[in-house]
């Protein structure tokens, strides 16, 4: 099973050597080397369409989705990644580490894209939630942009996530707060000024949000006096 | 004065044998230490690994092999872990596809159920009329106990895994599905996947891990060994507390709370039914025999036995996942530490013999 190839992603043999090019600051990535192959592992089909798209921004045109993960071994063979980019909520994580360390299911062995000097970057990409392997020796520049890339899209699309969940949040806490209100104003005779104050001292009080005790007083008067919708 | 309250978080797989740390936590055993035992549900064992590694977690629950791997320097990140619990023997078992049992029975008429070397000639029988084509088997990690005992087994039967049988990484709650559709041959897993096959129809028990190796872990709690050492009152009041909650879970009279906590949705999600039936019912095995199920066992099988770390090391090393040297033995075995346990729990006959082949 051979793991141990596992923390080997990059042979430090397999590294360019510093040069005086390099220091002038020139790509030193040739020319006529093929795109890479790129395959994306997510189930959410949003998310992966997120990463396809800035994929293909930063010049990549060999990108593969898949989100379905049936015949998944049929899949990586067929399509030959260079570099598979993986959700971490994808619980064929451990099926996907077992087969890429077989020879015979993939052209070139993979391994997890680790280095002790870009442990900072995996910390990124767990934290993210999305983990990369690569085809063994593949230049380590020429990943990393792909991973940041990842790294971002998660990010803004967990950041995308909290938001709406927010909005929606706020739109049911608003709708909450005007039935209670109006309960208020029907049996207590409150004018919409004192009921709003009431909800607001009283989730004060408790410590509690303004919907969160709209919400209850709705569900109680419901209890009591039936629904009133 | 109250004591500060010392934060643990602890990744765990959605599984009956993360029983004991759910208890610890859920129950308050581990309020009780002056802890405050943070759960982290996980959806891969790869996931667990990096998470602990990068110190996302402090403990977690993991396959017994795990920390050894983790020592050995196979996984990605350098994190050394100990591990100075066991949570239970679990209860693994071997299905076949009932396409291959029938196979099974035809070569063998007097195929025992349940016995390793009637089992194990039987399939051999099989291996050899299919002139060299490899039947697929499947378990859940290539650092499982499941790996392992498969493979010994299969091998003390005269049938040569990787060439007579493909082994291969499946998650567990495909593993049914895997097999009706004829994806795999066989697998060996934990409760409930053997059960859920059986009852599909799509496989035959023919085997259980405790026919094969009576004692030996299947899953350990396992700690950062940089934690344990820097705080070792917190790991000793941890370890208090699963003490307290293995102790809880195993008396049948709260049987019925510890489904209804470990069926939430935050636990283990699955119906109260299929934890029911893993927790206190039966295996079918394949002849209808029915074999009840102890998933915690009694308190000595919380003791990670230094002769099991052992014998995950000489597997490891006989499938060529590491070279046998005397630094990587001590790395492995370094590993399980019976003696952080606290009110050390007395040694068994060692668990590392207690195979059907040795006397």
């Amino acid at each position: 099973m051979g793991s141990k190839s596992l923390t080997r992603a990059f042979d430090p043999s397999l590294r360019p050597e510093p040069c005086a090019i390099g220091a002038l600051g020139l790509n030193l990535a040739p020319m006529t080397s093929p795109d890479l192959c790129i395959l994306v592992l997510d189930e959410n089909t949003v998310r992966a369409a997120i990463i396809e798209a800035g994929l293909r921004e930063a010049g990549h045109t060999r990108v593969h989705i898949v989100t379905e993960m049936h015949g998944l071994v049929r899949r990586i063979t067929e399509i030959a990644p260079d570099v598979i980019v993986i959700d971490l909520s994808n619980p064929n994580r451990d099926q996907l580490e077992h087969l890429l360390q077989m020879s015979r299911a993939v052209r070139k062995p993979i391994a997890m894209f680790v280095d002790q000097s870009d442990r900072d970057m995996m910390e990124q990409a767990i934290e993210a939630g999305v983990s990369a392997y690569v085809v063994d020796g593949l230049r380590q520049d020429r990943v990393k942009s792909i991973l940041d890339m990842a790294i971002a899209r998660f990010n803004a699309f967990s950041r995308l996530q909290a938001e709406l969940e927010d909005t929606r949040q706020a739109l049911e806490d608003r709708k909450a707060i005007d039935r209670a209100k109006a309960l208020l104003m029907k049996t207590r005779a409150m004018s919409e000024d004192e009921a709003h104050h009431l909800l607001r001292r009283t989730a004060m009080t408790q410590s509690r949000r303004m919907g969160d005790v709209a919400r209850a007083l709705v569900a109680s008067a419901e209890l009591l006096l039936g629904d009133e919708k | 004065m109250s004591r500060p309250i010392e934060p643990i978080r602890l990744g765990f797989m959605p599984l009956i044998d993360a029983a004991i740390p759910i208890v610890a936590a859920d129950k308050g055993f581990a309020a009780l230490e002056g802890l405050d035992l943070q759960l982290m549900r996980e959806t891969s064992w790869a996931n667990i690994r990096d998470r602990i590694a990068i110190g996302h977690f402090e403990a977690a629950h993991l396959l017994a092999p795990m920390p050894l791997a983790a020592n050995l320097g196979l996984t990605p990140f350098e994190a050394p872990l100990v591990t100075p619990m066991a949570l239970g023997p679990g209860a693994n078992a071997i299905t076949v596809s009932r396409a291959l049992y029938e196979a099974m029975r035809a070569a063998a008429p007097d195929l025992q159920v349940n016995d390793p070397v009637s089992v194990g000639a039987a399939l051999k029988a099989v291996v050899q009329a299919r002139a060299g084509k490899a039947l697929q088997f499947a378990v859940v990690h290539p650092h499982s106990a499941q790996n392992y005992v498969l493979r010994y087994w299969l091998s003390a039967c005269g049938i040569t895994p990787d060439r007579d049988v493909e082994i291969g990484v499946l998650p567990p709650p495909l593993m049914p599905d895997a097999l009706a559709s004829g994806a795999v041959d066989g697998f060996c897993v934990g409760e409930p996947w053997n059960s859920r096959a059986a009852h599909q129809g799509a496989g035959a028990i023919v085997l259980t891990k405790v026919a094969i190796w009576r004692g030996g872990p299947e899953k350990v709690l396992g700690f950062r060994r940089a934690f344990a050492e820097a705080k070792p009152q917190v790991l000793q009041a941890a370890l208090r507390a699963m003490k307290a909650a293995a102790q809880w879970c195993r008396q049948p009279e709260h049987h019925e709370e510890l489904i209804d906590i470990l069926s939430r949705a935050n636990r283990l999600n699955i119906s109260a039914k299929d934890i029911g039936a893993a927790l206190t019912g039966t295996m079918p095995l394949a002849d209808g025999r029915q074999i009840a199920i102890d998933p915690f066992g009694d308190e000595a099988a919380l003791r990670p036995d230094i002769g099991a770390a052992d014998w995950f090391f000489a597997q490891m090393v006989r499938w060529g996942q590491v070279t046998d040297t005397a630094d990587n033995c001590a790395a492995a075995t370094s590993a399980f530490r019976p003696d952080l346990l606290p009110g050390a729990i007395a040694a068994e006959a060692a668990t590392a013999s207690g195979f059907f082949d040795q006397a």
